[in-house]
This record gives C-alpha cells, sequence and structure tokens, in this order.
C-alpha cells in the first residue's frame, strides 16, 4: 500500500505529532515500504482462524471493590510541567 | 405508535430518537483502579496512578463494577454474555491520562434486552435496549478558573460507567423522557446507579433524525452529556425542529456530534469542520477477555429485587391497589421502601388506606414543604400509628389531619401527640347528646326550617357540634345521635 | 579489587555469603568498573550511593545472620524500569528529568532480595530498535572490537544495549533487560552474554514503561546460564497489579539446574535457515547441534511453516500496540511539554509530541495508527492477530514432537554503528529469528556459542515450552559446558 503525503499527514494528525514538510516527504516512502513489506501477511490462509486473544492461557482475575488507593494529590501532581490549586493545567480548550 | 410530528412547509414529519445513557457504577472503587468514587471530593484526591496513566501502569478489573452491570442487563431482561472483552478507544483530550479509553466495543458484557415505560393515559410502550457495556469516565475540565489554563481534575477518571445503548425506538419528547424515567428507576431499585443527573452520575448522548413517515431513516446527529430529562425533551425539539427546517430548506443533515446550551435552549455543533474521530478501536492487550462463571451469574440473578413493573403489578393485583396508587407508589424504589415499611409497621394497616393516605396526605405535605420522601419528617412506623389510631376510631378524619400536621412540625409520634394534647375523639354518647341539645337550643330557627323540610341543614348541625365539641366527637356518633334528635 | 569484576551474580552472592569480601567491597569494585566504562555510554544515570547503601545493608544482614538470596550483589537496572526516585527516561527525550514515585514490580523485586543498583542503562528509546542507536542519550558502544585492526565502532544490540554492554565490559555482574521482539537476546548475541526471556507473564511488566503490552518481558542478562536462574528466580513472580501475571509459584531454576538433557528431544526448524544469512551463522549452528547432540539430545528437523511471516505480524501489532501506549505521552502530567505560543491544547500536543520522541518511535506510531485506522483494521491488526495464533500453533504442534528448539539468535554478528540506520527493514531483519518466540510467549534464552572470522561473539538460541524455563536453562547450561566460550571483549576504553 503506497502511502501519499495526504495520508502521512492524516495519520500525524490522529497520533498529535507535528510533522515538517521535509518530514512529511521522508516518511511518505518509508512508510510506504514498511506496509508494503508487512503486506505480505495477506497471502496467509487465516479461514477459521481466530484472532489470538491470549498470549499464555491464563483468566482475567477480578479485584475487590475496596478502596484502597488513598489521596495522594502530592504524588499525582508531583511530576506535573503546570500545576496550580491542585489541578493539572492545560491550554485553555474550548469547547 | 406515537402521533407526535413536526409539522413543516412540506408536511409532517415523524422523529427518530434514540438514547445512549451514560450511568456511573455505585462502587466503592473504580474499574481499574483502587481509587475512592465518592463525589465532591477535592481535586485529584481520588487518583490512582493507574488513573493518571503513568508510566508501566495497568489495569485491574473491578468486580462489583462487572456485577452491577450484569445485574442491570437481566432487570432488562436483556442477554448476558458470559465471555465479554475490553477495547480501547483511542482519543486526546485532556481529561483522557491514557489517551484511550477502555471500553467495550466488539463484545459487550450485556446484549439485546428492552424496557416497558409508561406513557400519557395508561398506554405503555417496549423501547428495545441493544447492548450495555462497561466503560471508563473521563476526567473534568474546567476552563473558568483562568484566563490562559483549563484546569484538570482527574478525580472521575477510571469511575465505572455502564453505557445503556437504546434502539432508536422512540417516537416523541415524551417517549423519550418516560423511557429516562423507567430507566433511572430502575438503576435506583437495583441499586446500580444512583441516578443523579444534576450531579452528573447519569447523563444521557441523544441521538435524532427526522423523516417523513414510513420512508428511511434520516442522518441523525447526537447531542452529548444532557443532564435532565427535561433538557434531553428540550433537545429532541429543538434537534427535530432545526432538521427539518435545514432539510426543507434545502440543507443535508451532517452526522456531527452537538452540545446543548441550555441557557439558550439550543444545540450547537461541536466538531469543526475537522475529521470525525477515528477511534482505532482494538483489544486492549493488558487485559485478558472477561468470563463470568455460572456461581457468578446465578449470584447476581438472586440478588434482584423485585423490580418497578413487578411490584406494581403485585399492589394492583395481590395488594387490591388501585393502578393510579400503584403507579405512585412503585415509581421511586424509595417510595415503594417506605409504603412497604408502612405496611410492616405493628399495626400493620389496610394496604388501601395506607396507600390513599400515602399518596395524598403524605405526598400532599412533603410536596409543600419540597422535599423527597427519603427526608419525610415521618417515618412509616409514625405514618402506621396514625392509621392505626384511624382505624379504631381513636381519632376522626379531621382530627387526623390535625395530628398529622403536629407530627409533620414536631416529628412526635402520633400516640403521644394525641395524649399530650388531648386529641382523642369522644364517642361518649351522653356528652355528645348533651352538646347536640345545646345546639339546637341555641338554633331555634334552623331547626324550625330543617323541620320544614330544609334537609340541607343537617350539615350545619354537624358542623355547630363539631365546633362546640372542638372538632373532637365521633362523626359517626353525632349523626346518629343528631338524627334521633332532629327526629 | 579488580578481581571482584571478574565475578558474576552467584560468585558474588557466595563470596559475600562466605566472607571471602564484603559486599562493599564489590559494590566499590564495580562502581569503579562503571565509571571507567563511560566511553561506552551504557549508563544513563549512575547511581553508586544505591549500590552501596545495598552492600552496607547486606553486610549488616551477613552480620546478623538474615542474608537475603541477591545480598552483596549490585546490578545495572535498564531505563524502562520505574524506579523510585530514579531518573526513568526510557531512552527518551519524552522522560528526561522523569522521577517516577513508584518503583516496578521486578526491580522491588530485586531490591527485596537484597541485591543494589549500579545505575540505570540506556537503551533504545521506547525499546524500539535493535542496535541502540535510538536512544535520546547517545548510541552505546559495543566492548567489542573487529580483530581487523580498526576501530570501528559497533554496536551492543539492542534495545537493551546498555544492559548487554554493561555485563559484557564487566561494569556489572548481571542487568535486567527486556525483551519485546529480541531486546534481550540479540544484544546477548552480539556480546557474547546470556540472556533469557522469560515465558509471557512470568514477570510482572507493572512499573515497566510499556512499550508492546502483548510482547513485552522483563529478563536477566548475565555472564552465564546458572547467573540468568539466580537473577530471573529473584525476578519473577505473581503480581496481583498486572492482569496478565502468571499466577504460578516461581520455580526453583537453580537448584534443579542440570546439564543432563539426555533423551531430550531437540527441533530444528528448517525455515530458520534462510538465504543470505553468512555462513559462519550456520557453521555455528551446526556446532551447537553437534554439542547437544553430544549431551545426550536427539536431533530432530522441524517445520514452523509461519515463521518468515513472524517479522511482519509483530511489526504489525508491536507498533499497534505501542502507538496506543505511547498515547500518555501528552505534556500534561509529567515528562517533556512543548507549548508553542499563542498555541492550544492540540499545539501542544503535536509540539510535545514531535521534540519528545525520536524518528524511530515515530515511524512505529505512525505505523501502528495506520494499521489499526478505520478501513485497514481487518486486512492489518486483524489479519495479524491471525497469523500469530497460526504461528504459536506452528510452535505447539512442534512441541508435540520436540522438547527444545535449536535456532541462531541473530542473522549476522554486531554491525558498526550507522551501518543499518539507511533502512528501517534492514534493522528489523536482525529481529526474524527472535520474534516468533516472543509472538507465541515461550521462553528462548540466547548463548554465546563462538566467535566469527573477525573475532566477534556470535549466539544461538534455545526455545521451549510455555512455562519450561528449566527446560530452556538445562539445555543451555549443557550448552554451555561444551561451548567453553571464554573470550572477552579487550578493554579498548
Amino acid at each position: 500500500m503506497s502511502v501519499d503525503e495526504a495520508t502521512v499527514r492524516h495519520v500525524a494528525k490522529l497520533a498529535r505529532i507535528a510533522v515538517s514538510d521535509a518530514e512529511v516527504q521522508k516518511l511518505a516512502p518509508e512508510l510506504s515500504n514498511i506496509l508494503g513489506w508487512v503486506e505480505q501477511l495477506g497471502e496467509v490462509n487465516v479461514d477459521g482462524v481466530a484472532p489470538m486473544t491470549a498470549v499464555i492461557p491464563n483468566t482475567l482475575r477480578l479485584r475487590d471493590d475496596v478502596v484502597t488507593e488513598p489521596d495522594r494529590r502530592d504524588d499525582i501532581l508531583a511530576n506535573a510541567p503546570v500545576a496550580e490549586h491542585g489541578f493539572f493545567a492545560v491550554p485553555k480548550v474550548i469547547e | 405508535m406515537s402521533d407526535y410530528r413536526i409539522q413543516g412547509a412540506t408536511g409532517e414529519w415523524e422523529v427518530v430518537i434514540g438514547l445512549e445513557v451514560h450511568a456511573q457504577v455505585t462502587s466503592n472503587a473504580k474499574l481499574f483502579s483502587g481509587a475512592a468514587t465518592a463525589f465532591g471530593a477535592e481535586p485529584n484526591t481520588q487518583v490512582a496512578l493507574v488513573d493518571a496513566a503513568f508510566p508501566g501502569m495497568l489495569p485491574v478489573p473491578n468486580e462489583e463494577c462487572l456485577r452491577q452491570a450484569v445485574r442491570t442487563g437481566m432487570a432488562l431482561n436483556a442477554q448476558i454474555n458470559a465471555w465479554s472483552r475490553f477495547d480501547r478507544k483511542n482519543y486526546f483530550y485532556a481529561d483522557l491520562p491514557q489517551g484511550y479509553q477502555i471500553s467495550q466495543l466488539y463484545h459487550p458484557i450485556v446484549g439485546e434486552g428492552e424496557i416497558e415505560v409508561d406513557l400519557e393515559g395508561g398506554a405503555t410502550k417496549t423501547i428495545g435496549v441493544e447492548r450495555i457495556h462497561v466503560e471508563q469516565d473521563a476526567g473534568k475540565l474546567m476552563h473558568d478558573q483562568h484566563p490562559n489554563y483549563s484546569y484538570v481534575d482527574l478525580n472521575r477518571t477510571g469511575v465505572a460507567l455502564m453505557e445503556i445503548v437504546s434502539r432508536p425506538d422512540m417516537r416523541s419528547p415524551e417517549e423519550a423522557g418516560a423511557y429516562v424515567r423507567k430507566l433511572r428507576a430502575i438503576l435506583r431499585y437495583l441499586g446500580s446507579c444512583d441516578g443523579n443527573m444534576e450531579q452528573g452520575s447519569m447523563r444521557a448522548d441523544v441521538n435524532v433524525s427526522v423523516r417523513k413517515p414510513g420512508a428511511e431513516f434520516g442522518t441523525r446527529t447526537e447531542t452529548k452529556n444532557v443532564n435532565s430529562v427535561r433538557f434531553i425533551m428540550a433537545v429532541i425539539e429543538h434537534e427535530a425542529r432545526r432538521q427539518v427546517d435545514l432539510i426543507e430548506d434545502g440543507g443535508t443533515i451532517v452526522q456531527e456530534t452537538r452540545l446543548y446550551d441550555p441557557d439558550r435552549n439550543e444545540t450547537r455543533s461541536l466538531r469543526s469542520k475537522e475529521d470525525a474521530h477515528d477511534y482505532r478501536y482494538f483489544p486492549d492487550p493488558d487485559l485478558l477477555p472477561v468470563e463470568l462463571s455460572d456461581a457468578f451469574l446465578e449470584e447476581c440473578r438472586a440478588s434482584l429485587p423485585e423490580l418497578p413493573d413487578a411490584k406494581r403489578a403485585r399492589y394492583e393485583n395481590e395488594l387490591g391497589l388501585s393502578a393510579y396508587n400503584a403507579s405512585v407508589l412503585t415509581a421511586e424504589v424509595e417510595t415503594a421502601r417506605w409504603f412497604e415499611a408502612l405496611l410492616a409497621s405493628p399495626g400493620k394497616p389496610d394496604a388501601q388506606r395506607a396507600s390513599n393516605w400515602v399518596t395524598s396526605e403524605l405526598f400532599g405535605a412533603l410536596n409543600k414543604v419540597g422535599k423527597g420522601i427519603e427526608d419525610s419528617p415521618v417515618t412509616p412506623a409514625q405514618g402506621g400509628e396514625l392509621l392505626g389510631l384511624i382505624a379504631d376510631g381513636t381519632l376522626s378524619g379531621t382530627l387526623a389531619k390535625q395530628v398529622f400536621e403536629i407530627m409533620l412540625e414536631t416529628g412526635e409520634g402520633p400516640a403521644a401527640i394525641v395524649e399530650a394534647r388531648g386529641l382523642k375523639q369522644t364517642s361518649d354518647i351522653g356528652a355528645i347528646e348533651a352538646v347536640i341539645a345545646g345546639v339546637l337550643a341555641n338554633n331555634p330557627n334552623q331547626l324550625e326550617q330543617y323541620r320544614g323540610g330544609k334537609e340541607a341543614l343537617f350539615g350545619f348541625f354537624v358542623g355547630q357540634t363539631m365546633k362546640a365539641m372542638q372538632g373532637k366527637a365521633n362523626p359517626a356518633v353525632v349523626n346518629e345521635l343528631l338524627k334521633k334528635a332532629l327526629g | 579489587m579488580s578481581g571482584i569484576t571478574d565475578l558474576g551474580v552467584a560468585a558474588i552472592r557466595d563470596g559475600v555469603k562466605a566472607g571471602t569480601f564484603s559486599a562493599r567491597e564489590a559494590a566499590v569494585a564495580y562502581i569503579g568498573a562503571m565509571e571507567a566504562g563511560r566511553p561506552l555510554n551504557a549508563f544513563v544515570v549512575e547511581t553508586p550511593e544505591h549500590a552501596l547503601a545495598a552492600a552496607d545493608a547486606a553486610d549488616a544482614d551477613r552480620a546478623a545472620g538474615n542474608l537475603k538470596p541477591l545480598s552483596g550483589v549490585p546490578l545495572g537496572i535498564k531505563d524502562l524500569f520505574c524506579t523510585a526516585g530514579v531518573q526513568t527516561t526510557a531512552g527518551s527525550r519524552m522522560l528526561e528529568g522523569y522521577k517516577p514515585v513508584y518503583e516496578s514490580t521486578v526491580s522491588a523485586n530485586l531490591f527485596a532480595a537484597g541485591a543494589g543498583m549500579l545505575g540505570k542503562l540506556n537503551m533504545d528509546e521506547f525499546a524500539m530498535g535493535s542496535s541502540n542507536e535510538t536512544s535520546a542519550f547517545g548510541n552505546v558502544l559495543s566492548p567489542w572490537r573487529r580483530n581487523d585492526g580498526g576501530n570501528v565502532a559497533l554496536t551492543p544490540g539492542g534495545s537493551s544495549g546498555g544492559s548487554a554492554s554493561a555485563v559484557a565490559a564487566r561494569m556489572a555482574p548481571g542487568v535486567t533487560g527486556t525483551d519485546t521482539g529480541g531486546s534481550i537476546r540479540q544484544p546477548a548475541a552480539f556480546t557474547g552474554i546470556t540472556g533469557i526471556k522469560p515465558t509471557y507473564g512470568r514477570c510482572s511488566r507493572w512499573g515497566v514503561v510499556a512499550f508492546a503490552s502483548s510482547l513485552d518481558q522483563a529478563g536477566p542478562m548475565a555472564r552465564d546460564v546458572k547467573d540468568c536462574a539466580v537473577m530471573l528466580e529473584a525476578m519473577a513472580g505473581f503480581d496481583a497489579k498486572d492482569s496478565t501475571s502468571l499466577n504460578l509459584p516461581v520455580p526453583t531454576w537453580e537448584a534443579a539446574l542440570s546439564s543432563d538433557i539426555r533423551g531430550k528431544r531437540v527441533g530444528i526448524p528448517k525455515e530458520y535457515r534462510i538465504d543470505g544469512v553468512p555462513a559462519e551463522i550456520d557453521a555455528v549452528w551446526e556446532q551447537g547441534i553437534a554439542w547437544l547432540r553430544d549431551a545426550g539430545a536427539e536431533i530432530v528437523e522441524v517445520s514452523l511453516p509461519h515463521t518468515k511471516y513472524a517479522l511482519p505480524t509483530y511489526y504489525i501489532i508491536a507498533p499497534a500496540e505501542a502507538s496506543s501506549n505511547l498515547a500518555r505521552y501528552d505534556g500534561v502530567r509529567y515528562g517533556l511539554r512543548v507549548q508553542p505560543e499563542q498555541g492550544g491544547l492540540n499545539d501542544m500536543y503535536e509540539a510535545t509530541r514531535a521534540a519528545g520522541f525520536g524518528a524511530e518511535v515515530k515511524r512505529r506510531i505512525m505505523i501502528g495508527t495506520y494499521v489499526l485506522s478505520a478501513g485497514f483494521y481487518d486486512a492489518y491488526f486483524n489479519q495479524a492477530q491471525k497469523v500469530r495464533a497460526l504461528i504459536a500453533r506452528d510452535f505447539d504442534t512442534a512441541f508435540e514432537d520436540v522438547d527444545l528448539l535449536l535456532t541462531p539468535t541473530a542473522p549476522s554478528a554486531a554491525f558498526g554503528i550507522g551501518e543499518k540506520m539507511a533502512d528501517p527493514i534492514a534493522m528489523y531483519l536482525n529481529d526474524v529469528f527472535a520474534v516468533p518466540a516472543s509472538l507465541a510467549g515461550l521462553p528462548a534464552i540466547s548463548v554465546p556459542a563462538g566467535l566469527d572470522g573477525q573475532g566477534l561473539p556470535l549466539g544461538l538460541q534455545i526455545i521451549g515450552r510455555a512455562l519450561d524455563e528449566q527446560g530452556v536453562l538445562n539445555a543451555a547450561l549443557a550448552f554451555e559446558e561444551r561451548a567453553g566460550f571464554n573470550h572477552r571483549a579487550e578493554a579498548w576504553w
């Protein structure tokens, strides 16, 4: 599958990564190359095969409904680039 | 068939409505972390490392949240999927620390079910439920605390939500309102969600489209996070009207997300011309599929309480209550509980009389002071006592009302009030006869008129007698003795 | 005491226990080696105080008579493990300066067992790479040089490049690594050391910066099989905080180590003979077959028919999971934030992630985003998950016939820094032998087999059934005894 520059920009947008024009030009053939390579999977006959859901047979454990986390706001905010009055601060969003 | 229509220039339009209700699960801890879920805590004080999506954090599911979703499904007569799976819904927003929400797209925990809703005039309609799945709630953003920043509070991040998706079976604001009310009542009966729409523990995304009757479904819009029944109905009216006007003006409806502005009573588009979200759902690799055992499912079923419809039927059929009373008493779980506690109180009052008393006297009093039955100053036991005093003749209807007033004000029990204020009604024949004699003696004109044929004056003499006895005379006895005295 | 840096994990543990030297002496010796080895750039941050504190505690424990399983052993910890109060970067600018307030389960297990931390080891950014050339903190250099008299800098492999280099250069007796598509085994092979990726779920992933959740596994890298067994025992174990953790007791791998593999059937997968792989690789593979035969194993040819699809399968699934796992690096709650002036939230996301992630990470996020996106999910991701199931089934079928598999670890010896950066796929092909066992979640070890014509190490891989780390370790021990690999990189630094 060949990805064109428009697709590269679209994917970059979905992934929230700013890309310069130069990067887009470089990425388009790179990604096309990689996607072209992985596409060979299409030749595998997968009739009747279920997609793998668990790597090693295991059952999902369910937790008891108990509060185990105390108030640890200081820890939660400790690494914040910008925190104010107990909140994380981000550029203002208009909804 | 609903006959609700939007009148357009080209004719009548039918409205098609689907609702996605997000209901916060009542649980102590969050869906995938052990942080607390209580409403109203200081910002970011109920946040685990998992909720804040620090590097290397992993989700572990809370059994109670799954249990409540299953119980809810059972209450809606829905198919329960013992095998289900969590999927990641990927998008970026400041209230979504992981950059994805753990939800269930491909294999939800509950499949198809239905809700019977009650409409005006006693009609009912069955609204289909497509599915219920469990997912994480997002955090809260505040935009008005700072000129340049929005503030992020993650307390709500990771709280378990049930997303209850209806089929697009509703055709009017009334039906939608009835659906939400009924669903809310069921959730509160179950205890799986407190249904508190103001606090946001229950909210709806309202999907609306319009079509000419009999035509294909039109394109729908989705108005998100509507948090009251009144607003839901307003959104439907407004959005249906907007769509009809747009189509008739030659435009086309765009499938988009909208927000409701209650101050302006209008919806506006949330998404700009940008591409719609591509959520890139895929099974969450940090979690294995959910497998619920037979024992688990049996416990869920055994734990179901009597639900509103069943309770109402029992009240009508077994307790003999009127349809109206049965409906009113079962509309809210607190009311039904209060009523059943009343019936179980020591005096074991008669069910029909008790139901009349609750729906008229008690509700009347509570409405006047704007209180709900959970805040009733009168307890079921006290209500039962009062009904007992009426039944055994201690109190007449009038006296009972008086006593009730005092109960509401003071919170005292009726027997104590009667004792303290001597409000017993008397059936003392001698005393009543004496008073009657006095009344007749003091009202010779009326007596003559009555004896002359003006029978309506009987009520006058009853009134005078009761007044003279400060309302404490047993009305039945007064009637009997008066008849004798008047001849 | 430079002699101590010749000692491995078990030897140091035993030496401290026997009182031959103190834990502090061991720590000091290795700290010295670490400092002397700085030209290799194996460590992102050095934490000598941590190692010394643990050593002192070990010495005190010895005096009190309650030594722990790893008392006195100083280790290197790959910078993918969150270490409380100590910078954890995952090799990325995105997390430069980030100090977690929590400890990963695996490192906590090691410290609870008495081990100390020499420092955090450099690695490919977010574990994406096979040469440690994508780290934001510079390349790691292999202590090995070709014997051609030149001094071309060689890669130690990746992503656990710093880990491998540290052990091979004797800067640490043992280290932790992680393996998603070969990131323990391939660097072990490139640097002539031993490294094992256990069964998926053996070691907890809690606190390990996630790359690809269904593939990531922590494991030890050390100088020999016994050391790996010792370390793995301390690292592994059920963790209730990780839903994919195996709820099974940790076997006593060290105690049950035995090189007696008589009667074991060892499969040689024919699809692992690939055109274009140097003849020396085949030669060392044949050599390995001979050694195992000599150890009493029966050698059988087997077929794993879907082998050639393993790499493309991996390069759909791993980037897809990574694109989602790395979405949390958005500048809001920790790590780098780049806020363009006049920009809003989206601008902050885009600028932060553009500045914080390197080229390979961006490439993989984009691939992952693409293969999950609307219209492509079925053709790519879902298809890959089905092929993955077939690859796992191939192994199941083979293991009905044999107990173990023997393959080369890597398709070449270590290459020069910069030699394979032009074409991403050329780099991906490094993991052609390692990736299948990752997709199937099976335990797999790389053991040094010999040197190639240029004096560089070559390794062989032994793969076992799920949960049969013991079988893998035992066969590896039998192999090690016969390989007699005692080559060391000569210090050029």
